[in-house]
Order: structure tokens, then C-alpha cells, then sequence
């Protein structure tokens, strides 16, 4: 019985170490590539380190692309993902909270709609989104961005659970009795509670909109307006070594080193995100949950 | 794509438990509490809701049905019969068929056996096929286009043993679909894996061991204890992300892109709208696509929502 039961235990781990090189070995190579030159990384083997002189040039490289508009597209994104951020967890945590511990005509089906909002993919509705800010003059402003990114159902849904599941209702009543005033109990008894949930809100908000492609690539219409995502892809367009009729016009070259150091600057604020918070984030997800 | 939904859902099992529990009572106002104050901290949520969610919706809706001799079907009828609509269905249909098979597979394979392991190294690989989470959209179909060069793969021994010597090769038409899935897969099945290994958690101790005295080995325990008690969970992950992969549009615009037109821009029923709207002027038609697509969605949410008591109501 012993030798088929590490027979088990071998084939389970080689299987969990294979998909490891499937989900790891791109990052690896994604974050390798920028250290070496355009030739090394045809020539060479793929998870070879080249220099850090090279991922400086790299960078250089990128930074430099049509006077600085690699950083200029950061910028957007971080204005737009941070604007749409602050805006979800200010619309989510007080409507998370009145739908948890308040009684009012139409909560019900206020949580009902907002369930299916929320499972209906935020993809299905760029296109009517363009054709309404299109009547309304907004497209091409930051709000165009922010507002839809603001509307986020499923971070209302978590600070409902949140709220509903760590607070007692007694409480509040209690609360009352002593004499605070609806915005008093949110404020004194809700809020000091709620640092979990807005870090939740937050963190959820900010990697769907810092990682959003469809709506920004409709809702904008100038380079110097697109988030990175947005423009990644016309950098990728741009590359010689990529398209080989791409204009090259005297200006930095983006080669396989410079792509991949762009898509890194791309992922690297969410990925940090990932990196530092994933142990609170996890742990906030859990306890809030499995509680009964 | 669906990352930022599936993250939560252990715990809304749970809550759908407790919902369960408590159905039928009856709901009271809280001792002392005033009614206008719900309003008030729903206000911000619900102004959005309308502009942002119920706004646009009905404007797809009334736009779709605005034809030249009135309201109608025929913007309906009329993308129908675009010579790319079929194909465009078809593509998509033929990848969440892939992806969705080939995930279900891997990720209660892969989370059976994590959850296996001891703490420390299952939380590790955890970590590990969530971590590309991080790098959904553009970002992940770069990385993705330099592992499909042969060139510059490090699966590149997998691509030769396909015969394949440029990126021209893998991304040929008939295996988009394969490609796809292959990237879907990558940016969304960890978070699954964490959902389920969530799910797995509650299942009672006492039922493993029992089965164990019984003589069962670790596949019978997985297959006969383990799976039918996360079902549901493999239920809730096909109906959600088949609702995503319907809203295919930035792997195959950026693919298209980088092989200079190998993938046309209609590809998918997205892509199709787009091009319709933004490259035609057929705002109408457009419309109509859209709005075949936000019923597709509609249906799956509404359909999850009512018959699948995954989420808490009360």
C-alpha cells in the first residue's frame, strides 16, 4: 500500500510544479527580457539574464519613446484607475453599509439589481457607455473614464457582506437609543470598522480598471489621452521587430527589450498591489466571509 | 477577465447559507432607525447605477430598435445578415467550448491536489497560478504573443514539435480558438483554484477521515467526497465565465494588430460592434449587437441570481 501512496504523492507534485513553469515561466521571461539586447533574446536561451546596463538602456529606451509619452500614458492610467477608485469606494461603502443596517422601500430589490449588475460582464455595456457620454460631450475627459470606472456593483455587494456580517444590529440600536443621529452611528460605529472593506473595495476597483482595455480604447481618441494598456498595443504596432513596415522615423526605436520593458512598467503597479498585499487581502477575505 | 468577480465567492457560500436559513422572515425596520436614511447612503451608488447601468442599457435598447420607418427589428435582422456575424458567434462559441472544458478540468484537478498538500506549499503554488492575475488585458496578450514566437519562447520546443517556426504559424486561423483559451486560462484560473481550495475548506474533516477508515484512497476521496460537494462551485465558474468569454474583444484586436491582419477585426461579436460603430458608422446595427450580447449576460446573471442561491439577498 506504502509505495503507491508516494506514487500518488510523486505524480501530484510533478503535475503542480509543471502548471508552476506554465503560470511562472512567462513572468520570469517578461521580467529577464528587458535585461537583454533585441538579438540576445532570439539568440540566447529565453530565461537567460543579460545585463542590468541593458534593462537601463531599456527603460531609457521606453522613457525616451516620442518625448516621454510612455509616462504620459502611466499618468493617465494612475488618474484614471485612482480617480474611479476613490469614486467606487465612496459610492460602495455607504450603499454597502444603507443596504446592510438600514430599512428602506426598495432595498430588496436594490440588492437583486445590483447581484445581476454585477455578473453581467462591464465589457456588454462599453459601446451603449460611448453613445451615451457621446450625447452628453464627455467623451475624451477624464470623466468618460472615472464615472464608469466609479460604477462598481461588486464592490457595493462586498461591503453589504461586510457590513452585515461584522456588525451587530443591536448595536446600531443601541447606538440610537443614546441618541446619535443616523449619520453619527455610520460615522462613530460603521467607519472605524471599515478599514478592511475600502482596502478590499479599493484593491478589487483599482486592478479592473488599472487592467481595462475596451472602454478606454473607445472613450479616448488622442495619444496623449490613452492609459498604457491603450497604448501598449500601438507601441507593439510600432515596433520594427514586430511589424517590419513600421515607420521607424528618427525618433527611440521599440524593439522585443523595449516592449517587454513597457510591459512591465504596465503590470508593475498592480503587480506590486499583488505582491505586498496579497497575504492581508486573502487573510480580510476569508475571516470576513467564513464566518457564520 | 473574470478575476475581480471570482475572488470573493467562498465566502458568499457561506452567506448563502445563512440566506438560506433565514428565509421567509419577515423583514423590520431597526429600533429607532429612520427610513430617509437608507436613501441618503445609497444616494451616490444609485445615481450611478442610473447613469452608468440602467442609462445606457435603455439607450442601446432604443437605439437598436430605431430604424428608418420607425421602431423595429430590423437593425436585429440586418446585423444577423452581415456575411461576419455567423463567424463572429461561431469563433467564440468554439473558444469558451475549449476554454471553458479544458478550465473546468484543470482548475478542480489542480485544486484538489493543492489542497492536498501542507499549508505552507499549498499556499505557495496558490500564489504562484494567481499571481498572473495581475496581468489580465493588453499586458498579458503581449507576454502571451512573445510565447507564441517560436523565436523567443521559452516553450519554444513545444512549438517546434508543432513545426512551428514563426509567430505566423501558431496564429493561424483554425488555432485562435486553442490560443485564446490558452490566455484566458493563464490570467483566470488561479483565482478559481483560490475559490475553490475556499470551497474545499468546508468540506467537513469528519466526512474525509470517515472515508479514509473506510479504505478509500486519495482519488476515490477526491472523486466521490470531495467533487460533488464543490459542484455547485464548478457551476457558478462555467455559467460566469461563459458570460465573460462572450465579451471576447481585446486578445483578438491586439493579436490582429501584431500580426498585421492575421486575425480580422471582426472577429468576435465585440470586435464586430466596433467595427460597425466606429468603422462603418452603423451605430444602429451596433446597437443591436450589443444588445444581443448584454441579454446573453442578462440571462446568465438573472439565471445565477434566482436559481443558483449562490448569494446572499437577506
Amino acid at each position: 500500500m506504502l509505495p503507491r501512496r508516494y506514487a500518488y504523492r510523486i505524480i501530484a507534485i510533478l503535475v503542480l510544479l509543471l502548471f508552476a513553469v506554465f503560470f511562472f515561466g512567462p513572468v520570469i521571461w517578461l521580467l529577464l527580457a528587458p535585461t537583454k539586447t533585441d538579438s540576445q533574446i532570439i539568440n540566447e536561451t529565453p530565461l537567460a539574464f543579460g545585463s542590468f546596463a541593458t534593462f537601463g538602456h531599456s527603460f531609457h529606451e521606453v522613457t525616451a519613446y516620442e518625448g516621454d509619452l510612455v509616462l504620459t500614458w502611466l499618468k493617465n492610467s494612475a488618474i484614471y484607475s485612482f480617480g474611479g477608485t476613490a469614486l467606487a469606494v465612496l459610492a460602495a461603502i455607504p450603499a454597502g453599509y444603507g443596504l446592510a443596517l438600514t430599512h428602506f422601500i426598495g432595498r430588496r430589490a436594490l440588492l437583486g439589481i445590483t447581484l445581476v449588475v454585477m455578473i453581467v460582464p462591464a465589457t456588454a455595456l462599453v459601446l451603449p457607455l460611448f453613445l451615451e457620454a457621446n450625447t452628453v460631450h464627455l467623451v475624451g475627459t477624464v470623466w468618460s473614464l472615472i464615472l464608469p470606472f466609479g460604477f462598481f456593483p461588486f464592490g457595493v455587494y462586498l461591503a453589504y457582506i461586510y457590513f452585515s456580517t461584522t456588525i451587530p444590529k443591536d448595536l446600531l440600536g443601541a447606538a440610537r437609543i443614546d441618541g446619535a443621529g443616523e449619520w453619527g452611528v455610520f460615522r462613530r460605529i460603521a467607519l472605524p470598522l471599515a478599514t478592511p472593506i475600502v482596502a478590499l473595495v479599493g484593491f478589487f476597483s483599482f486592478v479592473a480598471n488599472w487592467n481595462n482595455y475596451y472602454l478606454p480604447f473607445v472613450m479616448t481618441y488622442d495619444n496623449s489621452q490613452y492609459p498604457l494598456q491603450v497604448g501598449l498595443p500601438i507601441l507593439l504596432g510600432n515596433s520594427p521587430s514586430i511589424n517590419p513596415v513600421a515607420a521607424t522615423g528618427g525618433q527611440a526605436v521599440i524593439l522585443r527589450p523595449e516592449l517587454a520593458m513597457a510591459t512591465v512598467i504596465a503590470i508593475a503597479p498592480v503587480l506590486i498591489v499583488f505582491l505586498f498585499a496579497q497575504r492581508t487581502l486573502v487573510a480580510g477575505m476569508l475571516a470576513g466571509s467564513t464566518k457564520e | 477577465m473574470t478575476d475581480t468577480v471570482v475572488t470573493v465567492t467562498p465566502g458568499e457560500h457561506a452567506s448563502a447559507r445563512r440566506g438560506r436559513r433565514t428565509r421567509g422572515r419577515q423583514e423590520r425596520p431597526p429600533a429607532g432607525a429612520s427610513r430617509s436614511a437608507g436613501y441618503f447612503f445609497v444616494a451616490i451608488y444609485v445615481a450611478l447605477l442610473a447613469c452608468l447601468g440602467v442609462a445606457p442599457t435603455v439607450y442601446a435598447i432604443s437605439l437598436a430598435l430605431r430604424t428608418t420607418s420607425g421602431l423595429g427589428v430590423a437593425n436585429f435582422v440586418d446585423s444577423y445578415h452581415l456575411p461576419q456575424f455567423i463567424p463572429a458567434f461561431k469563433h467564440v462559441l468554439l473558444f469558451e467550448a475549449i476554454w471553458l472544458v479544458s478550465q473546468s478540468v484543470l482548475v478542480v484537478t489542480l485544486a484538489l491536489i493543492v489542497h492536498n498538500q501542507a499549508r505552507r506549499v499549498s499556499a505557495t503554488f496558490r500564489f504562484i497560478y494567481y499571481l498572473p492575475g495581475a496581468m489580465a488585458g493588453a499586458a498579458s496578450v503581449v507576454i502571451w504573443l512573445f510565447m507564441f514566437t517560436p523565436t523567443t519562447s521559452p516553450f519554444a520546443f513545444i512549438l517546434h514539435g508543432l513545426h512551428y517556426t514563426l509567430l505566423a504559424n501558431t496564429v493561424a486561423p483554425g488555432n485562435l480558438p486553442v490560443l485564446f483559451a490558452i490566455m484566458a486560462f493563464w490570467t483566470g484560473a488561479g483565482g478559481w483554484i483560490v475559490v475553490m481550495h475556499g470551497a474545499l475548506n468546508n468540506v467537513p474533516t469528519e466526512l474525509i477521515e470517515a472515508a479514509e477508515i473506510d479504505g478509500s484512497n486519495v482519488l476515490q476521496t477526491a472523486l466521490r467526497i470531495k467533487l460533488p460537494l464543490i459542484r455547485k462551485w464548478v457551476v457558478y465558474m462555467l455559467v460566469l465565465s461563459f458570460a465573460a468569454g462572450t465579451q471576447l474583444f481585446v486578445e483578438p484586436q491586439i493579436l490582429g494588430i501584431a500580426t498585421g491582419g492575421e486575425v480580422p477585426p471582426q472577429w468576435s461579436p465585440n470586435q464586430l460592434a466596433y467595427y460597425l460603430a466606429f468603422d462603418l458608422d452603423r451605430f444602429n446595427e451596433a446597437a443591436a449587437i450589443s444588445v444581443d450580447l448584454l441579454v446573453l449576460g442578462l440571462l446568465v446573471a438573472v439565471l445565477i441570481v434566482w436559481r443558483g442561491k449562490l448569494f446572499r439577498v437577506e
